[in-house]
């Protein structure tokens, strides 16, 4: 017998001992078991956006398939994802947010306020800042008034859904009489209407699957020298390849035509960030935590309305990045600016992506799959030239999946055990 | 056994208006130890722990912690004596895995802001391994997929990771089946044996005679009798519990 094998039946059948690496069978027995125990992971939304990619592409006859619709689709879903990204955050707690899109545009109006030329006038970082500090205190607000008040987030953030709309309003009619106010400034502009060079898109790229593969084997290495588990190599392999694959496929899809948008970029940076948080900060766990399970939290010492008021810190803050991407697309503010399906769409955009709406489940990442989704079920709509009330319905149906999948992940893990 | 308590209470009291929840109840508990402590339903068992977690400011009597007298008066002093308690509930969140339960609330980090993994993963292992926790297939598995056994036991070396002198454990086996009963009885003994002291609540006599050195009965927020298991009978003891003598009427006290 080895020297391994001794140690590893000496250390009884606790999986994470002596410093094995998994075989590939057992991680993929393990991934298995977890599917089947109703743990989907991000499954089920590769398999919907293959379905709707595929569907779309075949009505549209392959327009939806030309790189120039694709950079449009980077264009569309850079705004839900940023809202989306801050709607995780309010949903891992087991909490909602509904005013994130009112309160984008709280945040986009106060921005372009402050750019009138001939009136504020203020240098853009100043009125983006501006901007950034109302929507991230109107977080605070809720958040504080969710947990002094103890009154539920759905109540309190639906008021401010009414509230805030009404803010909107009376900003934009003070300010012109026909409620549209033009954002001047070049620089907000470009956010959405200015596209990475060649050269840089495949920078990024290189530099996103490089990073990614330092840390991978880093880790890998740290853990091997403490005799902890390591997830088989070739895991490790396929999921940086795959990550080169797939970006690569991207930057090199998008260069063809314009190239890679700033403002999927800027989504991007954020989500990322916020990911990063989310997994290795003690923040992050505190947050999994209290949307786990609040009374071990609290007993743990985490202060629970701290974290509380943070999550709904951070979906107003992103929630009024969204609000500038999607302002600066269309060139203005106006009355209608933070209406229409824009919160439902970016509150199902982290839905479909994978993280419940009962709390303690998802990654940061699912913003980016449901944006993909939301925006592409959009965009082929868009391209079929479907009236709105078609569009609405197919819209609901899609959320309903997705909620249906939520549920019956949730109930097949409650069945198995888990949960 | 005639070591120094690790606790001693000394006719401590609690009442809540005029219910009379303990009265002159004396407690002791040793190192290597395993204490029993039985009642029925209000007896005061609970309120005795939570008394000693410092849930609850006990009115009247003394606490003495390795022979010092102290004054608990909120759950960080309990935790700062070191002492433990697993409450009923576990309190552990499920989505989380086995190492971020253990820890949570006492994270490792690295350079002040990053989650140290590996080495809480190490120290995870080091303490399930000691406590000879080997049912648990993976510690990064998420705990909702464990058993009610493997929960217990993982609370309870939550509990005594923290260099705990006396674990606390209410009710462990309440919601267990008889497997998982044997482990969670092995566990307590193991801890015992490790030269901790270790306070257990139950409703089994059966478990009790099995595992506890000694057993306190409480009857209407009195003590009204101590046992060793070795020297009695389940039925003497469930005589105590139903029908023991107490020192004073409740209602009546002065």
């Amino acid at each position: 017998m080895t020297e391994l094998a001794k140690k590893t039946e000496n250390r009884g059948p606790i999986e994470s001992a002596g410093g094995r690496q998994q075989t590939l069978g057992e991680f993929m027995g393990s991934w298995w078991d977890r599917i089947r125990a109703g743990d989907l992971g991000s499954l089920p939304i590769i398999i919907g956006l293959i379905v709707i990619v595929a569907i779309f592409g075949y009505l549209s006859d392959g327009i939806f398939f030309k790189p120039r619709n694709f950079v449009n689709l980077l264009l569309q879903m850079s705004g839900i994802t940023a809202i989306a990204t801050g709607v995780v955050f309010v949903l891992l707690i087991a909490e909602i947010d509904l005013s994130t899109a009112f309160v984008g545009a709280v945040g986009s109006v106060t921005m372009t306020l402050l750019l009138r030329e001939g009136d504020a006038n203020w240098p853009w970082w100043a009125a983006v800042g501006a901007a950034m500090l109302v929507t991230t205190l109107i977080g605070l607000l809720h958040g504080l008034i969710i947990t002094r008040a103890g009154v539920p987030s759905f109540v309190v953030t639906l008021a401010g859904l009414l509230a805030w709309s009404g803010v909107v309003l009376i900003l934009t009619t003070q300010y012109s009489q026909a409620g549209t106010i033009v954002i001047q400034n070049p620089v907000v502009k470009g956010v959405a209407n200015s596209f990475l060079p060649a050269f840089w898109g495949w920078f990024v790229c290189v530099a996103v699957v490089l990073g990614y593969a330092a840390t991978e084997f880093y880790q890998r290495a740290v853990k091997a020298r403490q005799n902890l588990a390591v997830k088989p190599i070739q895991i490790s392999l396929l999921q940086i390849i795959g990550l080169a694959l797939i970006t690569g496929a991207a930057v090199w899809y998008a260069n063809t035509d314009r190239g890679v948008p700033v403002s999927i970029m800027i989504a991007l940076v954020f989500l990322f960030f916020w990911l990063f948080i989310a997994t290795r900060t003690r923040f992050g766990r505190y947050v999994y935590a209290v949307g786990g399970n609040p009374e071990a939290a609290r007993r743990a010492g985490i202060n629970v309305n701290s974290i509380r008021i943070a999550c709904f810190m951070i979906s107003s803050f992103m929630a009024g990045i969204g609000g500038i991407i999607l302002a600066s697309r269309l060139g203005s503010v106006s009355t209608n600016t933070g209406g229409g399906n824009l919160l439902l769409n970016s509150i199902a955009a982290a839905v479909i992506g994978g993280t419940s709406l009962f709390g303690g489940s998802g990654r940061v990442t699912s913003a980016l799959l449901g944006a993909l989704v939301i925006a592409s079920v959009e965009n082929g709509m868009g391209l079929m030239g479907w009236n709105s009330g078609v569009k609405f319905v197919v819209n609901g149906l899609v959320l309903l999946a997705a909620v249906l999948v939520d549920a019956y992940s949730r109930r097949s893990r409650a069945s198995s055990g888990i949960a | 056994m005639d070591n120094q308590p690790v606790l001693e209470l000394k006719g401590v009291s609690k009442n809540f208006g005029a219910v009379q929840a303990l009265y002159n109840v004396d407690f002791t508990c040793r190192s290597g130890e395993v204490m029993a402590l039985v009642g029925d339903n209000g007896a005061g068992k609970s309120t005795l722990i939570k008394g000693i977690a410092g849930i609850y400011k006990l009115d009247a009597g003394e606490v003495f912690f390795e022979g010092k007298k102290v004054n608990i008066t909120s759950p960080r002093d309990t935790a700062d004596l070191g002492i433990e308690v697993v409450y009923q509930d576990l309190a552990l969140a499920d989505n989380l895995d086995v190492v971020a339960n253990m820890f949570l609330g006492r994270e490792k980090m690295t350079a002040g802001i990053l989650l140290n993994e590996s080495e809480m993963e190490q120290e995870a292992l080091k303490t399930l391994d000691s406590l000879s926790v080997t049912t648990i297939r993976s510690v990064r598995q998420a705990v909702a997929g464990l058993s009610g056994g493997q929960r217990q036991a993982i609370a309870v070396a939550k509990a005594v990771m923290w260099n705990s002198k006396l674990v606390i454990l209410d009710e462990p086996t309440a919601a267990l089946g008889v497997a998982q009963t044997r482990q969670v009885l092995d566990l307590v003994r193991r801890l015992a044996d490790r030269g901790l002291a270790v306070v257990i609540i139950s409703h089994n006599l059966h478990d009790i005679f099995e595992v506890a050195d000694r057993i306190t009965c409480l009857r209407l927020g009195q003590k009204v009798a101590e046992f060793i298991p070795s020297e009695t009978t389940q039925q003497e003891v469930v005589h105590a519990i139903t029908a023991g003598e107490l020192d004073t009427v409740p209602g009546m006290v002065g």
